[in-house]
Order: C-alpha cells, then structure tokens, then sequence
C-alpha cells in the first residue's frame, strides 16, 4: 500500500497521520502519568510530617520536612521536656527537628547498613552471574559443546518456576551450608537465579558478532582469550549493559528470599524499608523515604546505560 | 615471503567430506587463485591453510616447517575476510595498527608501518574515520592495509572482491595484481568468479566436491582443461559438448559424432570406453557451408565484436561465437566447422580429458580464433 499510495495520497493522508500520531502520544503521555502517580506519591509522602502522612483526606498541599529522612537514618527515644531542656541548645538540625517531637537521637538507624547490604549483593551478584554468563555464552555461541542443547535448555529450566518455590529446600541448606543471613550466601542466590537469564541474553547478542572478527585477531597473532577481550567483548557492550540492568533489577528488588533468609547481619533494604516502625505503627514518612532512596539507584543505572539498553533491548535490529 | 605447500589434506564435518586427499604448492611469491562453485571446499582449503580450521588428516607446510599443528596466531599469515571483519569500535588507524600491537612494537615503529601502508593504498586520509563510515572499497583497502602491514608470510583472501558492486570489482581487481607486483607476497586468494581468477591469478586451482581436479596458468586451464568439468567452469559462455562414439587407440585422429567424422589433435593415450564427449569452445566452432555437422540457427545475440549464436544440431543445441560480420539469421541451415586443433576429447564415463597432441604443445594455447 505504502508502495503506490505514497506519492500520490501524502497531502490527504498527512493530516489523519498526523492526528493519529498525536493520540498515541497522548495515550503514552496519559499511561505514563497513571504508572508515575504511585512513585511520585512516594517520594512526596518522604518530605511529609507523620501527621500529614496519615491525615485523611490525604494532604497534597503541605510544609515539606525532612523529618521522614531524619528518622529514616536515626534511632531516637522519647524524653520528657524538662529532660531535653536540660541537654542545653541542639547542635544539629536534625537534632532540632527531633527534639521538636520530644525525641532524643540515640544514634544511627541500622538503615545505611541494610542500604549498603543491598548494594553488595545486589551489585555483587550481578557482576557474578554477568561475568559466568559472558563465559558461558561465549562458550555455547563459538565452540562444539557436547549436548549443547540440552545444557542451554537445563539452564533455561531453571526459571521455569518461580524461585521461590524452592524457598523451604533452599532454606534448609542455607541453614546446615551456615550461608544464611550472609552477604555471600544472598549473592551466591541471586546468581544462581540470574545466571540463567545472563546466559540467554548473552548467547544472542554473541550469536549476532561474526566470528570473522575474532578469526582476523587470531591471525594476526592474538590468541583467543586476547580475541575475545580486545574484540568481542567491546562488541558485547550494550548485550552486558541491557543483561546488567535486568540482573540488578531483580537482585535489588527481590523481597521473598531476603525475608526468608536474612533477618540481621545480611539484611537487604527490601525486607527492611516496609517495617520501619514510628510512634504508634508505620512511619510513612521513613517507610517512602527509604523507598525513594532504593529507587535511586536502579534508576541512575538505567539512565547512565539507556543508549546501551535501548540498543541491547531491540538486540542488535540497528546494527547493520 | 614463503611457499605454500599442503600435503594429502582432508577435511570432514561428520559424514561430510569438504575437503579430499588435496596436495599443492604456492610458489613464494605467486598469486595463486583457487576457484571453484560453492561448497567446493576451496574456503576450508584457505582456512586450513590459515590455522582458522584444523584437517582431519594430512599436512601443511608452510616455508619448508610444518606448521599443521599450530593455531592460526602462530603462522605469520595475513588473511583477508570477505566481509572484512573491520574491528566496528576501532577507526581505521586503530584497525591497521592492531596486528602490530600484539607483537609489542614500539609506538613510533608501529605509526611509521601504519603511515607507510596507507599511504600505499591512499587511506591517509581516512586514518581517523571510524570505519562504519567508509564505503565498500575503502574498507576493502582498510582490511588490505591490515593484511599488508604485518609483513606476514603469505596472504589468504576469501573473496575479498565478493562484497563489492560490480564496477568497483573491476577497479578493485587491478589494484590488487598492480598490488601483489608490488609487494611479491605468497597470495592464495579464493573465488568463484572466473573472470577474477583468470585475469589475476599467476596459476589457478580449480576444485570441485573437495577435490582439486587442476593446477595451471590461465591459458592451461582454459586450453587444455583436465576433466570436463574445469572445461565447463572455465569459459562463457561454457565450453560445447558432443556426445561421440569412443573405443579409440592411441594414435587416433578422428572420432564419430553424430554420424558423421571430426577430426582431433591425434591422441597420446587410447580411450577405451565406448561413449566420449568432445569439447568445443564456442570461438572454435565456425560456420561452414561444408561443416561437418549441420543444425538450425536458433538464436542470434549481438555483442559487438562478436556475435553469438545458438544452433540446434543432432548434438544438441551448440553455441558459437562468430565475428560481427558474418550473416546469421533466426531459422537458417548452416553447417559447423571444428576447429581441428583445439578439440578435446573426453571419456563420459570418468569425465576425464583423454591425453592429446594438444597436451603437448605447451605453453601454445592450440588455434585461437
């Protein structure tokens, strides 16, 4: 159709397109909006007093305060007024913004250290299961492995249920391996669920790069591990970046199995942000503090990588 | 620079045999064409020659040393890929440089190399493009650059001309003999095109299922081709073949086609099966109101110079070329003439060449019209 009716239909037809063009973008715009409510309610609800955050008919007009911050990264305990006065003027102003609710800070909350519990693993167990999946679809894309079929579709199988149905076995192994409640543990988890998804994506985006490229750095004299890092690897950039971000998607936001096999030491945000406990129940505020802030990263990835992604995505369709 | 020489060499994939009991030896410094349709087995050839593949069986020297055991990084061969395999994240400097990085030259040794080769195939220009931007025939002298700048031993090239357009071809094609004269590098270059292989190539292999079935110059292949297949590869349009009766001695001159008698370049060797072919190019083949053979001409095509004519005979249909002069017409009855010296006769059943009088005047390619 485009073929005869372009030349001679462009004037009638390019005010219907370009009207058909503009609702789409409007459904996208409007779709956006819908999806983006929730996660701006969020991060305005962190800048609300604890009264705000709970007031009914919900506040949208409000004095922003840091206090959901402060109490996100501070212990406090209640005092009586005579006591605080006794303390002589606040140094700080969160100390200030804590006293002006009759509390004391005792110190840092243990949310930093769960925070950077989530980075490790979840950074941690992304690097792991993108390096092994590299290798590994390297491996299955360029050499004769026996049962190579089978293996890719074992490797697939993996995630033909969801992880946590093995939760109970896992659970117990964790338990007499000592791996539960520990950094190493968690990363050695996420791996093992990522690894499988790594070397699915990996193997097409290597399947895609000739291996002319690599024949022509052997022969002029490199060997082959030097072939792969100095010429397929770069051409794998935007295949690693795309499988990176959908591994630490899932390992930063996992939620069953860190409740499950995490309770202290190796604690991830998730189980964490949701029980942050004020005066008389949730406190919000801190709760959609928490929140924003494990937001921040996945999305700062997301849009140092987005050239990188949206290529890795359409998996090679651009490249030529 | 080195001699080639590969030594019984076999190849399969399985069942698959690409490769069968091949031998040959380049000569230091030759361009050397190995020509073929596809799936001959000519690209495994280069490819076991370049270390990229391993032969099931069989030996490879290169230099007088086996190197049949070594990988392709350790055989100093410069080998250039039909679609260039230009490194995409490197600019074209980075590209030629590449080979020399590996050998940990020092940086002023490895950008005088560099300069040197582009200013040889006058890539100056481009050194600091990113070769996604260049076109066809720049990349081509890119992926020559990168070949010629290691000073390797023999260069490989698998249709390297395949991915230009036609007119670039040509261009492409001089440049590259004008290239070799130059430099006097060891070349095994593979193609299927038979224009190339004959316009470039010092000698030319002509293989077939896995098996080379000739070694020889241009004018020995086109001239004295060995099976019937070399003689219907080379040539367009392709060599005539007449069905005729066999069982002839050593010594024979004559043979009978059609019924009727054509004379032949007396035979060195006897032809003992009963059915043969002779083989006739189209510019030895005239016509003749006394021609032995007689036929109807079926078409006529005009090529300026020449002309081409198809003719249907006994033997089939024939074509022929005929200077640009002599009248033809759709539907006329001509005769054809043969001409004697330049007949070569087949066995039908092996498709091999029988050993003639033609075979023995070497280096005179027998009556060119």
């Amino acid at each position: 159709m485009a073929a005869h009716g372009n030349s001679a239909a462009s004037a009638p037809s390019a005010a219907p397109r370009r009207l058909a063009t503009g609702a789409a973008a409007a459904a996208v715009i409007a779709y956006a909006l819908i999806t983006l409510i929730p996660l701006l309610w969020i991060f305005v609800t962190g800048f609300k007093s604890p009264p705000d955050s709970i007031s009914y008919p919900p506040k949208v007009i409000y004095r922003p305060t840091l206090e959901g911050y402060v109490n996100l990264f501070t212990a406090r305990s209640r005092q009586t007024r005579e006591y605080i006065d006794s303390l002589g003027p606040a140094a700080t102003w969160y100390d200030r913004l804590a006293r002006k609710r009759n509390m004391v800070i005792t110190g840092p909350s243990r949310f930093a250290g769960r925070y950077m519990n989530s980075v490790i693993i979840g950074f941690g167990s992304t690097f792991l299961a993108v390096f092994l999946g590299t290798l590994a679809a390297y491996g299955f894309s360029r050499f004769r492995v026996p049962l190579k079929d089978d293996l890719l579709f074992f490797i697939l199988s993996t995630r033909m249920m969801p992880p946590i149905a093995v939760a109970i076995p896992i659970f117990l192994m964790y338990r007499k391996l000592g791996l539960s409640d520990t950094a190493l543990g968690m990363i050695l988890l996420y791996t093992a669920v990522n690894v499988s998804l790594a070397v699915w994506l990996l193997k097409g985006f290597v399947d895609e790069i000739p291996r002319e490229y690599e024949e022509a750095a052997i022969i002029d004299g490199y060997s082959r591990m030097q072939a792969f890092v100095k010429v397929v690897l770069p051409q794998m950039r935007a295949g690693i970046a795309a499988t990176a971000i959908f591994c630490l998607i899932f390992a930063w936001n996992e939620y069953a199995f860190a409740l499950l096999l995490t309770s202290g030491e190796a604690q991830t945000a998730p189980p964490f942000i949701p029980v942050i406990i004020g005066e008389g129940g949730l406190d919000w505020p801190a709760v959609a503090a928490g929140t924003t802030l494990f937001l921040l990263p996945i999305i700062t990835f997301t849009v140092l990588l987005r050239n990188q992604l949206l290529r890795g995505i359409t998996f090679g369709a651009i490249r030529k | 620079m080195a001699e080639i020489r590969i030594e019984n060499l076999n190849k399969t994939y399985g069942a698959f045999t690409a490769v069968r009991d091949s031998g040959l030896t380049v000569r230091d410094g030759e361009f050397f064409v190995m020509l073929g349709p596809s799936g001959c087995g000519k690209t495994t050839t280069l490819r076991l020659i370049a270390g990229l593949e391993f032969p099931s069986y069989g030996r490879i020297f290169l230099d007088g040393e086996d190197v049949t055991a070594n990988p392709g990084s350790k055989r100093d061969i410069a080998f250039v890929f039909q679609l260039f395999a230009l490194y995409p994240h490197m600019n074209v400097e980075k590209n030629l440089s590449f080979p020399l990085r590996v050998q940990h030259l020092p940086r002023r040794v490895i950008r005088d190399k560099v300069a040197e080769v582009a200013n040889m195939l006058r890539i100056t220009h481009l050194l600091k493009s990113p070769v996604g931007a260049l076109s066809s025939g720049d990349r081509q002298r890119v992926a020559l650059g990168r070949a010629l700048v290691r000073e390797a031993k023999a260069f490989l090239m698998d249709e390297p001309l395949g991915a230009l357009d036609a007119e670039f071809r040509d261009l492409m094609c001089g440049e590259l003999r004008q290239l070799h004269d130059r430099v006097r590098a060891t070349t095994v270059y593979v193609t299927h095109d038979q224009v190339e292989a004959m316009s470039m190539a010092d000698r030319i292999c002509i293989m077939d299922r896995g098996e080379i079935l000739q070694v020889g110059s241009p004018l020995e292949v086109y001239a004295r081709p060995a099976t019937r297949f070399v003689a219907g590869f080379i040539g367009s349009p392709s060599m005539n073949f007449l069905p005729a009766k066999g069982g002839l001695p050593a010594g024979a001159d004559c043979i009978e086609v059609a019924g009727g008698r054509v004379q032949i370049p007396r035979l060195i060797d006897a032809l003992p099966g009963d059915q043969a072919l002779v083989g006739v190019r189209p510019e030895h083949l005239s016509l003749s109101d006394d021609g032995a053979l007689r036929g109807r001409i079926f078409a006529v095509e005009y090529m300026g110079a020449k002309q081409l004519l198809t003719v249907d005979t006994a033997c089939g249909r024939l074509r022929l070329k005929a200077g640009n002069r002599v009248k033809a017409a759709v539907g006329d009855n001509v005769g054809l003439n043969f001409a004697r010296d330049s007949l070569i006769v087949f066995d039908a059943g092996t498709g091999v060449a029988v050993k003639s009088a033609l075979h023995d005047q070497r280096g005179q390619p027998a009556g060119h019209a």
